[in-house]
């Protein structure tokens, strides 16, 4: 009797939300050490060992998709399933189904992590994996819609929260993104390698379109979905403006997917496409700031536990980066800039900034929110999510600080010339200029990788004692049963 | 009429937000990309005085070659596309082409530049230089941060599935020729001596003799994945004799 597992006693299916949430955390840790391995290979080259498998060509892409799809895509599964079953008040529609996108979700991440370091790769950015895999991913994506999508139209308010728009748009866009950016010609039917459909030019604005879109709605509309919950939630307030969130939402999914370009600014496109590209990514920060500010005058007005409770300052600050790398990233599209910036630290530093600041700092502060209810339990420790909120903050700034001197420093130097006209600096000499700044990264990388082990440790000790508060609860109510027996 | 429109529409109905969901994020997409596929100057027609087009596919040995930088995720720290900027012309040469990539399946113009641009990186090195560089980055240039990649020279290169993979690369349309009419189609557009390379049931072959009289890893004894790799750095960015024409003439493409 005592033995009556959790989940059918559950209103909600949280039993693949809870292991979303846990496999998060473990991509988190994969990915993250990923990027601080191969941030420290470029501090010190002799960390390659001279093996094919850890080159830091290889294991880039281990590091880029185990922190989008891993931790990015698992967070986002979590939250999502989450969200949409408390706002519309109803149970997933499958729980097969949703089963079916968890353990097809990690056998992608798994799979394409493995074929990276042996060497497969699509040579696409953030889209690395070879043709097999892309087939897994539709077939996943198809039922994480079906899933999603039907739950929905099964909910039992009349109307959708505003969350749950962001990820539909993000569900869409990903399908739209992923399909024709992974068509490709297999060597054969038994080869890994194959050819995309596309070449140059045309593939160039093909990727693009993908790889910026896979920011903006993988990275960018997603989590504005899970902010657009759990901000509310944890302030005690509702959405600071209904009438904002409607104009951003359909400007952000309108204008994010004309600006892809931006990231060929000056190369062999057609000029129009990149003019084009940059007059929307300006015209963009707009919806973009319009979302950083409902979610900061909904914080507004509880600023008071900005003191007490340290899961607000993740949430406050993920925002306050969200308006600064939004408002970043206009600038560097203007072609003047992006001449210097294009090809250099810079966009490293910006893509973290977003990646850091605003993708992991709201996942972190919505999962403080998240976890404890999944166990119905308290959080271990509220100390240690101070301490990892310090952490964290300190290895982003680190790392962006670096970026942005040894990036402009590098489009600085390139470009400059002697009395004499020559250019004045060799490359290999600007590659020893930014060294210094490349250890740096590397130890804000460091900072940030800690923050994120104290999360593991407070969020294992939270379940354990989720385990042992039941236990204790199943004890007495079969104490209790045996009385009423006897 | 009276049309009196209210959000809670779509909010009340999931068919309506799907697809104008779909609406907005289809229309940049449409607007910006499929006229690549349909404005033929995208790619301009570079052709010599005899009326040849001068950037041909590549050879089978430079193909294998390619695959290799592909695997090995070069593209994340070499770019290759130089910029209409003066500071590129004179550090790399002659701004890209579009034409100059259009058999590149896929395109490798990268997005960050660790080390320097390779677009035209062919011929500026010997071969010796390029196999001590790829085996130990800093004996050469002592600043550098590139991983040594010794496997390159150790590793013979595998040709066993070549026929499929240019096969593959015909199939997304690089005019690698399989029939003697395509054969004699590339002979008019490329000349007799490239529409041989690029002739699918002589590729085995064209590839141990490019491999043996190029010698690019200076060890004639087997074919390594050095010697593909090498074989593709060197032709990076060669096939345009820039001098051939007016400074301003590829402007008109941009």
């Amino acid at each position: 009797m005592a033995s009556v597992s959790i989940s059918s006693k559950e209103q909600y299916n949280f039993d693949v939300v809870r292991k979303f949430a846990i496999m998060t955390l473990v991509w988190g840790v994969v990915g993250m050490l990923a990027g601080v391995y191969i941030a420290s290979e470029l501090a010190w080259p002799f960390l390659n060992f001279d093996s094919p498998y850890i080159s830091f060509g290889r294991l880039r892409p281990v590091h880029t998709g185990g922190v989008i799809f891993g931790f990015g895509g698992s967070a986002l599964f979590a939250t999502s399933y989450y969200v949409v079953q408390r706002t519309c008040q109803t149970r997933l529609i499958s729980d097969a189904l949703a089963n079916f996108t968890f353990w097809g979700w990690q056998a992608v991440i798994v799979l394409a992590a493995t074929s990276y370091i042996l060497g497969f790769s699509q040579g696409r950015e953030y889209a690395e994996m070879e043709w097999p895999i892309d087939i897994l991913i539709e077939v996943v994506w198809i039922a994480y819609m079906i899933v999603f999508f039907g739950t929905v139209m099964r909910r039992k308010q009349p109307h959708i929260y505003v969350a749950n728009w962001f990820y539909i748009a993000f569900i869409l866009a990903t399908a739209l993104l992923h399909t024709f950016n992974n068509l490709a010609m297999p060597v054969n039917l038994f080869s890994m390698k194959s050819y995309s459909l596309f070449s140059g030019a045309q593939d160039a604005m093909t990727q693009w379109w993908y790889g910026h879109n896979a920011v903006g709605f993988f990275l960018t509309a997603a989590f504005l979905g899970m902010m657009y919950y759990f901000v509310p939630k944890q302030a005690g307030r509702p959405i600071y403006s209904y009438r904002l969130s409607i104009v951003h939402f359909w400007a952000l999914s309108f204008l994010y997917m004309w600006v892809g370009s931006h990231h060929l600014h000056w190369t062999a496109i057609p000029d129009w496409t990149s003019t084009l590209a940059a007059t929307f990514s300006i015209m963009l920060l707009l919806p973009s700031w319009g979302g950083m500010i409902n979610g900061i005058m909904t914080l507004s007005g509880a600023w008071d536990k900005l003191r007490t409770d340290p899961i607000m300052r993740f949430l406050a600050v993920a925002l306050s980066f969200y308006g600064m790398s939004t408002f970043e990233g206009p600038i560097m599209s203007l072609k003047d800039v992006n001449a210097l910036s294009h090809y250099t630290d810079w966009t490293i530093g910006h893509v973290h900034s977003g990646a850091l600041g605003w993708v992991a700092m709201i996942t972190f502060g919505s999962f403080y929110h998240m976890i404890p209810k999944l166990w119905d339990t308290k959080l271990y420790s509220l100390r240690l999510v101070y301490w990892h909120f310090w952490l964290a903050t300190i290895g982003i700034l680190l790392y962006i600080i670096a970026m942005w001197i040894s990036g402009i420093g590098q489009g600085v130097m390139w470009r400059t010339f002697d009395d004499f006209g020559n250019l004045k600096y060799a490359f290999a000499y600007t590659v020893e200029v930014v060294k210094p700044f490349y250890a740096m990264r590397a130890i804000g990388g460091m900072f940030f990788l800690s923050g994120v082990f104290i999360m593991v440790y407070n969020v294992w000790m939270t379940i354990g004692q989720a385990k042992r508060e039941a236990a204790e609860l199943d004890a007495k109510l079969a104490a209790k049963l045996a009385r009423v027996g006897a | 009429m009276n049309f009196n429109f209210k959000h809670e529409w779509i909010e009340t109905n999931v068919g309506l937000l799907l697809v104008l969901t779909m609406v907005a994020i289809s229309i940049g997409g449409l607007v910006e990309i499929a006229p690549l596929f349909l404005i033929k100057n995208t790619v301009e027609t570079v052709k010599d005085a005899k009326g040849l087009e001068t950037i041909r596919p590549y050879t089978a040995l430079e193909s294998r070659g390619r695959d290799i930088y592909v695997r090995e995720g070069c593209y994340t720290c070499h770019s290759q596309m130089i910029r209409p900027l003066k500071d590129e012309a004179v550090r790399y040469g002659h701004y890209s082409l579009a034409a100059e990539s259009q058999y590149d399946h896929p395109f490798q113009w990268g997005s960050k530049r660790t080390g320097p641009d390779l677009a035209r990186v062919g011929k500026k090195y010997s071969n010796e230089w390029q196999v001590q560089h790829l085996i130990a980055p800093r004996s050469m240039v002592p600043e550098s941060v590139m991983p040594n990649y010794p496997w390159l020279l150790s590793t013979p290169l595998d040709t066993s599935d070549l026929v499929d993979r240019l096969r593959a690369q015909r199939a997304v349309g690089v005019p690698y020729s399989l029939t003697e009419i395509e054969y004699q189609n590339n002979v008019k557009r490329f000349g007799e001596a490239v529409a041989q390379q690029l002739h699918i049931p002589n590729a085995q072959q064209n590839l141990v003799k490019q491999a043996e009289e190029g010698n690019f890893d200076g060890d004639r004894s087997n074919i390594t994945e050095l010697d593909a790799l090498i074989a593709y750095l060197q032709v990076l960015g060669t096939m345009v004799d820039f001098s051939q024409y007016d400074s301003d003439h590829f402007v008109t493409f941009r």
